[in-house]
């Protein structure tokens, strides 16, 4: 049997992005291993989706690496839910259908289930409310069985009971042995979700350390304004 | 106004001749149409999803091309298919076949430029969540057509009203024989000048109505459309 291929760890190596003369992602040296969820925490264009982007391999860097398990170029076992997920012109059950290599329905209905959304799978999915078309994103995204599952505040506009039902499939994802990244800027979801935190501002990264040490004692005066809700620039 | 009674009379009479003169300028036209379609389509979508050195000097020329004028497009296709032509074998000149082919070549441009625009706007939206999805190229194209399929429906339909609303091709290259080549609006044309005016009237009315048909159909698609898919 030949060893599977593992896009893990993931790795940026002083990689920088700039777009029309402005740095978005300065310098970034950061290693994501198996394991718990890593959280990516930081104010509003701290980078936090450009850093996903980069890790998606939807953009490269305009200097230094990103390599995954040590290759250039990404597997296909990555999934991503956008900040703004796209809905194809079908119904929700073909969008998830869409992200399967095989037609297999019983799987789609399962997954719909999953996210709570089996009572619209026949809806138009652009019909559906923001907070269902993130769900529905969830399920698409599940549906390509990731090793590395990328998730851009994906409760953002969620009500507090589809947030819990998404975190709670988060955690069981995560629990199954599939990697998650995921960006917020929800320090309580952060809490109880991440293993370890990666702590952005500016396009740099600020702070990394594991959830037990992070939110109790921050190493830096950035990320400890952050949890206490002041404002950072 | 005896003229309009007698035009009336045509149309609701069932006059064979002017059944057979309506029905050759469907035929001619939906088949131009779907030859048009055959070749703008995918090449609208290739030219939407690729770039390369010349290619904003072809969208341009595609896009000017939407205004050419029949006559001088029914004057290439005369050149092309008559005796010392390069395709004068074929021995289509003053065929329906001919028509055919002057109405495809006129409203391939509307097609592909329409398609090009809808694509490339439709692309833009996708582009990131189908990369993330490790589409494949090909998958990628039929993704786009197939959830650009309303828009795309009023695209043929607007290469339908051109082509069955124009004269110049059509008259030039089938000659407008009687029974064989004649159209509703070469007929018209014809009728007018001889004073036959409520045959000239008749079809008129037939061809306004199919263009407004039309229209409401390609209004149609579009709402529903938008109330299916979104
Ligand atoms: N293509 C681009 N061209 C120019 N600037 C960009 C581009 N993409 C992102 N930016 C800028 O880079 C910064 C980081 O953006 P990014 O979307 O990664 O932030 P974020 O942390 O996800 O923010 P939010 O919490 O609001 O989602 C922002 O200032 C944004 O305006
Ligand atoms: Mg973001």
């Amino acid at each position: 049997m030949r060893a599977p291929i593992t896009d893990l760890p993931l790795a940026f190596e002083d990689a920088s992005l700039r777009a029309r003369g402005v740095e978005i992602v300065s310098n970034l040296d950061l290693k994501i291993v198996s394991g718990a969820p890593t959280v990516l925490l930081g104010p509003n264009g701290s980078g936090k989706s450009t850093l996903l982007r980069l890790a998606m391999g939807l953009i490269r860097p305009t200097s230094g690496r990103v390599t995954w398990g040590g290759r250039a170029i990404p597997d296909e076992r990555l999934a991503m839910v956008f900040q703004r997920p796209v809905m194809l012109r079908r119904s929700a059950a073909a969008n998830v259908a869409y992200a399967l290599e095989r037609r297999d329905e019983q799987r789609v209905r399962a997954l719909l289930d999953r996210v709570g959304l089996a009572a619209l799978a026949q809806r138009p999915a652009r019909r559906l409310s923001g907070g269902e078309q993130q769900r529905l994103a969830l399920a698409r995204a599940l549906a390509r069985d990731p090793e590395i599952l990328f998730l851009d505040e994906p409760t953002a506009s969620l009500d507090p009971a589809a947030t819990k039902a998404v975190e709670d499939i988060v955690q069981a994802v995560a629990a199954s042995g599939v990697k998650i990244v995921m960006a917020t800027h929800d320090i309580g979801q952060a809490r109880r979700l991440a293993g370890d935190v990666v702590f952005l501002a500016r396009g740099r990264l600020i702070e990394r350390a594991g959830a037990a040490q992070f939110f109790p004692s921050p190493a830096t005066s950035e990320a400890a304004a952050f949890l206490r809700g002041d404002l950072v620039i | 106004m005896p003229d309009g009674a007698s035009a009336l009379q045509l149309v609701f009479g069932g006059d064979p001749a002017l059944y057979a003169i309506v029905g050759l300028s469907l035929y001619v036209s939906v088949s131009a149409v779907a030859l048009a379609a055959l070749v703008a389509l995918p090449w609208g979508a290739f030219l939407a999803l690729t770039h390369f050195p010349g290619r904003t000097f072809i969208v341009v020329l595609i896009n000017a091309f939407m205004g050419l004028p029949p006559v001088v497009v029914g004057l290439a296709v005369y050149l092309l298919l008559s005796r010392s032509g390069p395709l004068g074998s074929l021995g289509i000149l003053f065929t329906p076949k001919a028509m055919i082919l002057a109405q495809a070549l006129l409203v391939m441009p509307i097609i592909a430029a329409l398609t090009r625009q809808t694509i490339e706007d439709l692309w833009a939206e996708y582009r990131e969540e189908l990369t993330a999805l490790r589409v494949t190229p090909a998958r990628r194209v039929a993704t786009l057509l197939w959830d650009a399929r309303f828009s795309l429906t009023t695209t043929l339909l607007a290469g339908f009203g051109r082509a069955a609303a124009e004269v110049g091709t059509v008259m030039i290259v089938g000659g407008n024989i009687d029974g064989f080549t004649r159209t509703m609006t070469t007929a018209i044309a014809l009728e007018t000048s001889k004073g036959d005016l409520p045959l000239a009237m008749g079809l008129g009315l037939v061809l306004i109505v199919l263009i407004v048909g039309v229209n409401a159909l390609a209004w149609g698609a579009r709402r529903i459309g938008e109330v299916r898919a979104g």
